[in-house]
């Protein structure tokens, strides 16, 4: 682990600093407020679908010359020594222009290597105890600059491709569309040391950073390396205390995908799909229309539950000092660190089918976003998911983990009261102490759920619970809190009643309560604005350890 | 158009009364802003039912005509009813944070704190420039509790944005 890839931890005399290049290099530490370059692979890793796509486009066009060569006569008739039409290859190789043809290739190649050469050198990136900064682009410079004090979060990407490189992608997360500062790729080693440095920088905490840099000496040789690392654990047990760690069987998230909305459309559609199928062969019919039309929608219907399992595979989530980390995934590796105060909402929720199993899910807003491109979706939908499934213990665990203030703090009188609201919000309905819900004449709105729609105002959080058949219950951190809301229609005017959205940051959740009494509705505006302000002066999280030595 | 119409909290006990969380005197925006608002649903009025009766002069099927019918009949609804929602407008500067209330039939009480709002624009279109009126908008990290405040004098759009910028900077707090 000491002994990284060259190439990437050495520092760089580039830009204004060149001057300063007889420095000696200090392969401990990235985060020294000079400029470093990127693993040198990065070029290759980040074209390694387009290489691949490229080779693969060659050898489609060049497979019958080659099957030609390797077995003669199995195509042309033998006395012809090139017949295969509209070939490039064999186009060159017929006007005699085969040694210009590869001349030509090489000069491409030679070309494309020093444009990536150009490219890897120009990309540069620096870490100071307040900023982080990337330089790339050749032609179109580009600088980003991020402030440490407001990350959303670090994130380390492992594709497939690049675990065979030992390299890892860093993100540093910022709040807004598309705002991460991306260091792709850094030497595995060099990117664990580099985000618990931005880590220990961001924090605030004046500690020594000695503790980080002291990895376990790697021993043998290059292949022993990289398969000990593909083989390692992926949270390093140092760093989190077993007992806090929550895993999902894979068991489990098989059985709850089976259970979830998707497969049970699936299921439908194959009970359709049979069933046509078998009465029209006793009509004596033809149902092969069937089969193009539905068998498609199946398909594409069954993959995504495959990948809905597939993405959440060895997940885990436990508690490091510098916030929660979540990290998932079989052949391609994501975990992400949440720093404290960075979750702006989150919702426990439990569909009908899971009630019997009792498994709930949990989901967070979160104020960084990335655009809903190829796999930005995918990752924005994976990086809202704290909890893929699991159990009432689990629920409970991964709260403490998220809101570890309040459940420490209390946040109300007496020791686990807490934790006991927490589960009259998971399943609990009618009115009582913390809860207020919705009146009897909102039935009207509600119609099963008017007895559990309510809301409980705490000094550190709100709690929203919704939902008779699709329960749900929303947590929103009072600090987090950006404004709040109250409305009314004309037929809830009518009747008394009103409505209070408390805004956050965009995402999957959006906490709202309908159908309340209007005089609570006014009472909880009146309250949560007012506890909005109180908490969000006295948050001290971007800087969330600032008070420790 | 002068303000001797009581507060919307005139009858608080009454059941049909619509919520009103903070009781008390509202700054209101220009009256002026009634005129203004009347000019664009009338140009709003010409330009759709134009569009929609162009179905009709196509095809001279006098069933059409109720679609550009209805269209009008909004509007006509729409502009009776604006000196109210403008008189509805109100917003008040507390302590901690900025509230506005809009709405008559759909009413909506909206509590800013202070310290989160990241941007205060001031936008000033051009029937509202001629009768020396402006937009004064608040972004917060939240999309959904964007807040416009129109039909504000130039004078005191501007000392509302310094005002509020001042505020937000003495409160300043993270996302």
């Amino acid at each position: 682990m000491s002994t990284p890839d060259p190439g990437a931890l050495e520092p760089d005399p580039v830009g204004p600093d060149a001057a300063a290049s007889a420095r000696p290099p200090s392969p401990e530490s990235l985060a020294d407020g000079e400029w470093h370059r990127l693993h040198p692979a990065t070029p290759l890793l980040r074209g390694g679908i387009y290489l691949l796509a490229i080779i693969g486009i060659l050898v489609a066009n060049l497979r019958e010359q080659l099957v030609e060569w390797v077995l003669p006569g199995l195509i042309c008739p033998p006395d012809e020594p090139v017949c295969v039409e509209g070939d490039p290859f064999a186009y060159l190789i017929e006007e005699g222009y085969l040694v210009l043809g590869l001349l030509a290739a090489l000069g491409l190649l030679v070309v494309l290597v020093a444009l990536f050469y150009v490219s890897w050198r120009m990309h540069t990136f620096r870490i100071t105890g307040e900023v982080v900064e990337v330089r790339s682009g050749v032609l179109f410079r580009t600088h980003r600059k991020a402030r440490l004090d407001r990350i959303q979060g670090v994130a380390i990407t492992r594709p497939l491709f690049a675990r065979l490189f030992g390299a890892a992608k860093l993100d540093v997360e910022v709040a807004g569309q598309d705002a991460n500062v991306q260091l792709s790729y850094l030497a595995n080693a060099a990117s664990d040391r580099l985000r618990a440095d931005i880590l220990r920088l961001a924090s605030g905490s004046r500690a020594a950073a000695a503790a980080s840099a002291s990895g376990g000496a790697a021993s043998g040789s290059l292949i022993d390396r990289r398969v000990s690392e593909l083989l390692a654990p992926e949270l390093d047990p140092d760093l989190a205390p077993p007992e806090s760690v929550v895993r999902v069987p894979a068991t489990r998230l098989v059985a709850s995908t089976a259970l979830s909305a998707s497969a049970v459309w699936l299921i439908a559609l194959l009970a359709v799909i049979v069933g046509v199928v078998v009465t029209a062969s006793f009509a004596g019919g033809n149902a092969l229309w069937v089969l193009f039309s539905l068998v498609p929608i199946t398909i594409g219907f069954g993959s995504y539950l495959v990948n809905q399992v597939l993405k959440f595979l060895r997940y885990s989530i436990a508690a490091t000092p510098d916030g929660v980390r979540i990290g998932y995934g079989l052949l391609s590796i994501r975990n992400d660190t949440l720093p404290p105060g960075r979750i702006h909402s989150i919702a426990v929720s439990q569909g009908l089918l899971w009630r019997p199993a009792g498994w709930w899910t949990i989901r967070v807003n979160r104020a960084s976003r990335s655009s809903a491109s190829a796999d930005g979706g995918q990752a924005q939908q994976q990086a809202s998911v704290v909890l893929p499934v699991g159990t009432r213990a689990d629920v409970f665990r991964v709260l403490e983990l998220l809101l570890p203030d309040l459940l420490a703090a209390g946040g109300v009188e007496g020791g686990d009261g807490l934790r006991d609201v927490l589960e009259r919000g998971l399943t609990g309905s009618g009115a009582d102490a913390d809860f207020t819900v919705s009146p009897r004449r909102a039935a009207v709105f509600r119609w099963f759920s008017w007895r559990r729609n309510g809301f409980a105002l705490f000094p550190g959080a709100v709690l929203l619970r919704r939902g008779a058949i699709w329960r749900e219950l929303a947590i929103v951190p009072t600090p987090r809190i950006q404004s709040v809301a109250i409305e009314q229609g004309p037929i809830a005017r009518s009747l008394r009643i009103a409505g209070v959205v408390l805004h956050t940051v965009a995402g999957p959740i959006s906490p709202a309560i309908g159908a309340i009494d209007a005089g609570d509705a006014e009472g909880f505006f009146r309250d949560a604005a007012a506890a909005a302000v109180t908490a969000a002066a006295a948050d001290r999280t971007h800087r969330w350890r600032a008070s420790e030595g | 158009m002068t303000s001797a119409q009581a507060p919307g909290n005139a009858a608080p006990d009454s059941p049909s009364a619509g919520i009103d969380p903070i009781p008390g005197e509202w700054q209101r925006v220009s009256p002026k802003y009634v005129i203004v608002d009347l000019i664009g649903t009338l140009v709003s009025a010409v330009i759709m039912t134009a569009a929609t009766s162009i179905a009709f002069w196509v095809t001279q099927f006098p069933l059409l005509l109720i679609i550009p019918g209805a269209v009008l009949a909004f509007h006509v609804l729409y502009a009776a009813f604006t000196p109210r929602r403008v008189r509805a407008l109100g917003y008040r500067l507390r302590d901690d944070d900025l509230v506005f209330r809009k709405g008559i039939m759909f009413r909506r009480v909206v509590a800013v704190p202070y310290g989160r709002m990241q941007l205060v624009d001031i936008n000033r279109g051009p029937i509202a420039r001629a009768f020396g009126l402006s937009e004064l908008k608040l972004v917060t990290a939240a999309a959904a509790s964007n807040i416009t405040i129109p039909g504000l004098t130039e004078a005191d759009a501007d000392a509302l944005r310094d005002r509020l910028v001042e505020l937000a900077e003495s409160r300043r707090a993270g996302l």
